[in-house]
Parts: structure tokens; C-alpha cells; sequence
């Protein structure tokens, strides 16, 4: 190209249309963690995570293998309680109150905070037995029916086995059967919904369905998504949390934000390194 | 995990993008040229180059959508090839504009001058170096350059409203008419010419910061 001899001086802006900074500040928040750390024996996990779950809103987590973000979704509903020699430290709110508090019932916390895993997990029951199970262990009575009805409509599987209720669940397709477990998890009533990695076992056009599930439930639920899929966080998330694993390997919140500006114009080198495939 | 190819034609895009800038350009000075020199041959071939240049817009502009349905470009990736799919827009009507004075000049052409050009000329000069610096800022990522570029704007504003009302002036006499008319479009063309420059200068800084701005509220 020609050079011009020209010198410029710098001038402000005249005018901007679109403030791409402003944020959704009011947002209320079904849950918040609040420095969180987190251990496995002596390997610290988590470092110092801070992060609102935005109600009725869906917040994907994306980051590279091993950056801590299944330990960080296993954080909200006491999931890591079962593994030897976990340890967490800081706050993780629910309703105004840390779950990890002396008294605070895990099962009732997993009850209000329901999960969806990475590979569809029907127990070999009947269709019907896997929703009316939370339920049936939570004590409900009588209108089992009516719970059921009412969770395999929501995961939008009720017309494909609404005449095999009572056939097995594992006879159902690996996309229906992840329904099937959205549902079970829906029938207890939560507040919020976690799923982790939940459609990378499923074909591309089952998991397309999915996201238009989460975004219909995101309408009652607050959803919180684990995904390697940045194009499904694209997709389906009001706003996203990056990790990324630090130097001694604990995984750390690196940036967090709305969807779209993450990923149009992220705040941090190393996020737009990583969206843009360029890390490591 | 880095993704090669994929640099690669980035780096392709915005270089096309400069090829087609520079083919822009030489329309533009080839155009003016052609009027104040009565060159005919000039003029054609400016009317013939501008088939070229179409073509090399919707080249580019395919390159994007590829690497649009191809890549899944994010951020800054995705900052870049919106931009170029904005830029060549601009610069291709641009090259319309030059077409439109060398058809100016072809009309013109058998006619006395109705008067020195000095004014036009000058316009198409600071159009011209606005277009030039505006890419410079793009290759350099630069947008405050880019917002000051702007401010030259004006001047070319400033010009053309001196043009328009010496022609007008000139107008009194019946006998001048078609050719201030036409002298006015050229002008005009010039003018329109340098907002385009401030239009590119909105996407360089798009691309740098993210933001969309307008920078230059045009009086025309």
C-alpha cells in the first residue's frame, strides 16, 4: 500500500449508537458463587470462582478439558459431596443461603437443584418409573399421574411414550432417553437445572432439538450448561462463563459476561484466544 | 491448536481488500483525470475497469460467506470478515462514482470548460489520501487514526459547497446549464466518494474495538 505522509491527532467519538458494554445489571439471580475454592485431596480444582446464575435465564460454562468447569457445575447441587477428599471453601447461594452450611439437607438441595449428565442414564425401569422416581422418593402422593403427565410434557417426549409408559426406558433412542432424564429431573420440581455436557452424546440434529427444549424450559427454570460446544453456548445461552485451567492448574473464571459479547468481543486475550481456536 | 489455513485466508481476504482499494483508487484519479484532460480513451477504460472491479467484490464477497459457513468465526475472527464484507460494499460504490464522472467526461468532452478545475481536482486529492490512510489504519489496526481520518471529511464538504455555488453562479447564463448540471454531479460524486472513506473508518474501529460508531455526520 501507499504511504501517507499525513499525521492525525486522536478526536472522541461523535456519536454512538450501540453501547455494547451495557449489561443486564438488574438481573435477578437464582444462585451466586461467591469465591469459591475447591480441592480434590491436595489438587486444588477451583480458584477464587465468582458467578451469578441469572434466574430463568440459561448460563453456559465453556472452557478447554480439565479447566474445572464439571467441578464447578458439581459445586451447585453438593454433587462433589460423594467424592473422597473433596473439599470446597467460599459460598455457594441458594436462595440467600450457602448450601454447603452446617444443616442444610443435601438431598433437598439436589431435589431443588436438578441434573442432567453427559450420557443419557435411564435406571432399567419402565418410562413411567424413571419420572415417578424422584418423586417417589421425595414422598409425593396420589397424583403420580398428573407429575409424570406433566414432566414428559415439559421435556417435550410425552407424544412418543405417552402409550409405552410402562415399556422399558432403555428401549427408547439415546435422544429420547436423554428427555426421559430431563424429564425424571423436572418431575421433582427444581428451581434450577444443571446439565453437564448433555447433548455430546447425542447426533447433531437431536442435539438442535435439545437447545430448543432448554430454551422453552428456560422460561420456568434457571439452566446452567457444561458444553465443549461453543457453538451450543453460542447458540443457547443468555450468558457466558469462561474457565481456563491457571498455572498450578486449578481451573479460575477468566471472563463473564452476555452471550454475544463473549463471543463477538470478548474483554480477554485468552477468551477470544480460545473462541477463536487459537490457545495453547 | 492453531488454526493455519484458516490464518491464511484471513490474510487473503484483507489483502484482496487492498488489491481492490488500489484498483478504487487508480479509478478515481483515472476519472478526474479524464475530465480535466478531455481524454477519452481515459474515460472508457475507467467505464470498462469498473466491470472488473464488481467482480472482484463479489469474489471477496464469496470468500466470506465461505469462511463464514465454513470456520465459525468468533470475536475478533468474525470482526474482521464482517468488516471486509462491509469495506468492499463501499469501495465498489466508490468505483461507481468514478464510473459516474468518466461518463461526465465523455459527455463534456466536445465542450469548451466552463471553468479551470482547481476545486475538483483538490477534492478528489484529499478523497483519494482519506481512502488511502483509511486502509492504512485498517492494515494497522489503528482506530483513532481512523476516527481523526474523519475530520477531513469537512473539508471535502467545504469544497464541494464552493463548487456548487460557483456553478450555480455560472448557471445564469442559459447557454451553461447542462454543463454546470453535469460539472455539479461531479462534484457530488467527489463528495460522496470521501463519506464512504468515513464509512470504512466506522468498521476499522468495529474491528479494533467491537463498537459501532457513526463517526462523521455528513452535511450532505
Amino acid at each position: 500500500m501507499v504511504t501517507s505522509p499525513l499525521q492525525y491527532a486522536a478526536v472522541p467519538a461523535t456519536a454512538r449508537i450501540d453501547d455494547v458494554d451495557a449489561t443486564d445489571a438488574q438481573q435477578d439471580v437464582a444462585m451466586e458463587l461467591r469465591a469459591v475454592h475447591a480441592w480434590y485431596g491436595h489438587f486444588r480444582a477451583l480458584k477464587g470462582v465468582t458467578l451469578p446464575v441469572p434466574k430463568r435465564r440459561i448460563t453456559a460454562i465453556i472452557g478447554p478439558s480439565g479447566c474445572g468447569k464439571s467441578t464447578l457445575i458439581r459445586c451447585l447441587n453438593r454433587m462433589n459431596d460423594l467424592i473422597p477428599g473433596f473439599r470446597i471453601e467460599g459460598d455457594v447461594l441458594f436462595e440467600g443461603r450457602n448450601i454447603y452450611e452446617r444443616g442444610v439437607d443435601a438431598v433437598e438441595v439436589r431435589r431443588r437443584i436438578g441434573m442432567v449428565f453427559q450420557k443419557p442414564n435411564p435406571f432399567p425401569k419402565s418410562n413411567y418409573d424413571n419420572v415417578a422416581f424422584g418423586a417417589r422418593i421425595n414422598g409425593y402422593d396420589g397424583k403420580l399421574n398428573e407429575i409424570v403427565e406433566r414432566a414428559l410434557r415439559q421435556a417435550a417426549l410425552w407424544d412418543e411414550v405417552h402409550d409405552k409408559l410402562h415399556k422399558s426406558a432403555l428401549a427408547l433412542s439415546g435422544w429420547q432417553q436423554q428427555r426421559l432424564c430431563i424429564a425424571r429431573a423436572l418431575a421433582v420440581e427444581p428451581e434450577v437445572i444443571l446439565m453437564d455436557e448433555p447433548c455430546s452424546a447425542l447426533d447433531p440434529v437431536a442435539t438442535l432439538k435439545i437447545e430448543d427444549l432448554m430454551r422453552e424450559l428456560a422460561r420456568e427454570y434457571s439452566i446452567v450448561i457444561v458444553t465443549h460446544n461453543m457453538q451450543q453456548a453460542a447458540r443457547v445461552a443468555d450468558y457466558t462463563a469462561v474457565m481456563m485451567m491457571a498455572e498450578d492448574r486449578a481451573g479460575e473464571l477468566i471472563e463473564y459476561g452476555p452471550t454475544s459479547h463473549i463471543f463477538t468481543n470478548p474483554k480477554e486475550k485468552r477468551t477470544e484466544d480460545y473462541i477463536t481456536g487459537r490457545f495453547g | 491448536m492453531t488454526r493455519t489455513g484458516f490464518d491464511r485466508q484471513l490474510t487473503e481476504i484483507q489483502e484482496e481488500m487492498l488489491l481492490l482499494a488500489t484498483l478504487v483508487d487508480n479509478a478515481i484519479e483515472r476519472s478526474v483525470r479524464s475530465l480535466t484532460e478531455r481524454d477519452l480513451d481515459l474515460a472508457r477504460q475507467v467505464i470498462t475497469d469498473d466491470l472488473r472491479i464488481n467482480r472482484k467484490r463479489y469474489e471477496i464477497e464469496e470468500k466470506c460467506l465461505e469462511l463464514i459457513a465454513t470456520q465459525q468465526p468468533l470475536a475478533s475472527d468474525l470482526r474482521t470478515i464482517v468488516s471486509v464484507l462491509y469495506i468492499i460494499v463501499d469501495l465498489e460504490r466508490m468505483a461507481d462514482h468514478a464510473e459516474g464522472i468518466a461518463k461526465i467526461a465523455l459527455m463534456l468532452a466536445d465542450e469548451p470548460p466552463l471553468m479551470p478545475y482547481v476545486d475538483i481536482p483538490r477534492m478528489a486529492e484529499i478523497a483519494r489520501r482519506m481512502l488511502i490512510a483509511s486502509l492504512e489504519t485498517l492494515k494497522d489496526r489503528d482506530a483513532a487514526r481512523a476516527r481523526a481520518i474523519c475530520n477531513e471529511d469537512d473539508e471535502v464538504d467545504a469544497l464541494y459547497d464552493k463548487v456548487y455555488g460557483e456553478l450555480v453562479k455560472l448557471m445564469v447564463n442559459d447557454a451553461n446549464i447542462e454543463r454546470a448540471t453535469h460539472l455539479t454531479w461531479v462534484a457530488h460524486n467527489l463528495e460522496r466518494i470521501a463519506d464512504r472513506v468515513t464509512n470504512i473508518c466506522e468498521r476499522v474501529v468495529y474491528l479494533v474495538e467491537g463498537k459501532i460508531e457513526e463517526l462523521n455526520v455528513s452535511t450532505y
